[in-house]
């Protein structure tokens, strides 16, 4: 997997181009907006993480002119701006995520993750299976070792969402965006007990755990005898 | 006036002529003569038309009523002529001159040589040609015992036989009228034209006046007074309606910048000790041995203090932008209900399981416009202090609807606020607990508070005996 970062600040550039690599990317690294999109237009990435602010040509405008000459490349746009309203902006100019700086490393690869899966998402599916977990899209029923499980609907949602991230790290963060909608992080630890009502319904009753908890990241729901990230 | 205000900018070092051409150059630039130019050349310029248009009518009328009275009174006398020959003439002449009809018709019958058979002018008049035809001549006519000469028109034909006829009219009542006419016109066109100018000066003075008003203010809020406001004279004009929208664009500025000092305090006072902590920590994780794994706990606690600094300034920045209304207005038709339900769901797990029993009670319908993100968020921060502080017990989340009023509660069953402290708690970075060991940053009902504002709403703290009550009221959205 190659990604290219463009990211102006040497320090925070410097410390995105590690972390990646140690996680097994390919990394590219431009300085500033004329770069990137020289680079990006190859279209030889697999995502594109991209600072807002950057000399020479800003990073929405950047994405504009690389959404108009055809490459979709997935691009996480970085920013130091974090009102709701600069974030439709970013998702409007063609960034397919938005992550607000300061971030914390496994949120970004996280998000990385999942959007770099959600390219290779192909036929519209009706039901999710996870090991002898199925979770079905159409009855809305979840099922595991063809037991019925009785869950909420918010619940069915949470578990549509990791299903759909399976194997893959997703933060806290990521939980309430996707299946709340909130775009704030409260102070009180509300998505982990939401999160493990829904262990205690899906895993309680078996031996073999689906639902992990990722220390300092997030949840993983992951096959029991697929490695761990 | 409108060169004595020009006057006052100008330096002393110029000589007397010069200022004047200098100030009769600026006074041709302003906007305010120009306008007072042009207002005086249209008006000039109607008036006088109206007034040629009144001359040339009236003036027009007489002749023609002279013209037709001519003409019916030469038809009848060819008509007498046609029936009964000259001697028919001669007698309706006659008859006709007799006596003083008033109405200043003229006749004159002479023989071949000139000299007069019948009619009342004395003799064919002087310099009037002999050979037919329309003319002009003056006649003299005794009036109030004075003999004058009166303009007159009229028409002279050759009779055959050589006798010739003189028909005519006197027109010095015409002449007279139509000089009335001219000067009175010339009069109402004078009157006119000095009303036009001082209406043009004073319309000029004034708009000059308004304009240098808001000049003033402007270099004066420029100079440092930045509460000075222009003064409005209540007339809800385009004048009062500029200086309206300018005073609220200086209310904004202002706004604008006592947030920023604000926030500037609060950063200075209170983002000062745990960033020396954060030092702290990581000049002890320098001293200490290079064995690892005390050195990564010192770093991973210094992450985490890191961490909540960032809230806090995060947390910090949104109240400033809510406060200066600079963020975009993102609101929306909401029903106070789902916001309020959505929030009761993500917080229902975690409250059971801190031994709090989390209920919601929502009448329907309440609507109101606001931001679905800002509400919930000022929500997540009640329902997270409630959790925090109250204990244990129930907390109710509540939708009502007062007088035209939506209203969004949120009660608990704890110690409360004490009543004289429930105004400080809306302060950045006050916090009841002295001693701090909860983890927060005393910026949640500011947040709220600033939400709350936004939204043209309320926040209030009140006792529920026991525990606190926090009300929220909106302006309902009527539909």
């Amino acid at each position: 997997m190659k990604l290219l970062v463009v990211e102006d600040d040497h320090e925070t550039a410097l410390y995105l181009v590690k972390g990646l690599s140690e996680s097994g990317y390919t990394v590219d690294r431009a300085g500033d907006g004329r770069e990137g999109l020289f680079l990006a237009s190859s279209g030889s990435y697999d995502a594109i993480v991209l600072d807002r602010m950057l000399p020479s040509m800003d990073g929405l405008a950047m994405l504009g002119a690389l959404r108009a000459a055809g490459i979709s490349t997935p691009a996480l746009i970085l920013s130091a701006l974090g009102t709701v309203d600069d974030r439709v902006k970013g998702l409007r100019a063609g960034g397919d995520d938005y992550l607000v700086k300061p971030f914390a490393f496994s949120e970004l690869l996280a998000r990385l993750e999942a959007l770099l899966r959600r390219g290779a998402v192909t036929a519209p599916t009706t039901k999710l299976r996870v090991a002898d977990l199925e979770l079905d899209l159409l009855t809305r029923t979840v099922r595991r070792r063809d037991k019925p499980i009785e869950v909420l609907p918010r619940e069915f949602r949470l578990l549509e969402y990791l299903m759909r991230n399976a194997g893959h790290v997703v933060t806290r963060t990521m939980l309430l965006e996707h299946v709340w909608d909130y775009h704030f992080d409260p102070q009180t630890n509300v998505i982990d007990v939401h999160v493990s009502r829904l262990r205690q319904k899906i895993d309680k009753s078996f031996d073999s755990p689906l639902l992990h908890t990722v220390r300092g990241a997030g949840y993983c729901l992951r096959a029991p005898d697929s490695s761990a990230p | 006036m409108i060169a004595e205000k020009l006057l006052l900018p100008a330096r002393g070092s110029w000589t007397a002529p010069r200022r004047i051409f200098g100030n009769a150059q600026r006074l041709l630039r302003t906007h305010a003569f120009r306008l007072a130019a042009l207002y005086f050349l249209v008006f000039a310029v109607s008036v006088l038309s109206v007034l040629l248009f009144v001359y040339w009518t009236s003036a027009d009328f007489v002749e023609r009523q002279t013209e037709a009275t001519l003409d019916a009174e030469i038809t009848g006398l060819a008509e007498q002529y046609a029936q009964r020959g000259l001697s028919g003439l001669v007698q309706i002449v006659a008859a006709r001159s007799a006596g003083d009809r008033g109405d200043g018709m003229l006749y004159l019958v002479t023989d071949p040589n000139g000299v007069p058979l019948a009619g009342n002018i004395a003799a064919w008049p002087a310099g009037v040609p002999a050979h037919g035809g329309r003319l002009s001549f003056t006649t003299t006519a005794r009036v109030k015992e004075q003999v004058e000469t009166h303009p007159a028109q009229g028409a002279s034909f050759i009779i055959p036989g050589g006798y010739r006829l003189l028909v005519g009219r006197d027109i010095s009542d015409a002449t007279a009228f139509r000089n009335r006419v001219k000067i009175t016109l010339l009069w109402a066109g004078l009157v006119a034209l000095g009303v036009g100018l001082l209406g043009g000066t004073a319309m000029s003075r004034n708009l000059l006046r308004r304009v240098e008003q808001v000049n003033r203010t402007s270099e004066r809020v420029m100079a440092g007074n930045l509460s000075d406001r222009v003064p409005l004279d209540g007339t809800s004009d385009e004048f009062d309606q500029l200086a309206a929208n300018l005073n609220r664009m200086l209310d904004q500025i202002e706004r604008l910048m006592t947030a920023m000092r604000e926030v500037t305090d609060d950063v200075a006072h209170d983002l000062k000790t745990p960033l020396s902590r954060l030092r702290v920590r990581l000049e002890l994780a320098l001293l200490g041995p290079v064995d690892g794994s005390s050195q990564t706990e010192a770093i991973r606690s210094a992450i985490d203090e890191a961490d909540r600094l960032l809230a806090t300034f995060n947390a910090l920045l949104s109240i400033a932008e809510l406060e200066s209304g600079t963020r975009r207005d993102e609101s929306e038709a909401l029903d106070l209900s789902e916001v309020a339900r959505s929030a009761a769901e993500l917080y229902e797990p975690v409250a059971e399981e801190k031994g709090f029993l989390l209920s919601l009670a929502t009448e329907p319908g309440v609507r109101i416009r606001g931001s679905r993100h800002l509400l919930s968020q000022a929500l997540a921060n009640l329902l997270d202090n409630a959790l925090k502080y109250a204990g244990g017990g129930e907390i109710q989340i509540r939708v009502l609807r007062g007088e035209d009023r939506a209203a969004l509660e949120v009660t608990d069953r704890g110690h409360g606020i004490p009543e004289d402290e429930r105004e400080t708690v809306f302060d950045r970075f006050v916090r009841l607990e002295r001693s701090r060991s909860t983890p927060g940053n005393g910026l949640g009902l500011s947040l709220v508070r600033a939400i709350m504002r936004r939204h043209r709403g309320t926040v209030e703290l009140a006792d529920n005996r026991p525990g606190l009550r926090v009300r929220l009221e909106f302006p309902e959205l009527v539909t």
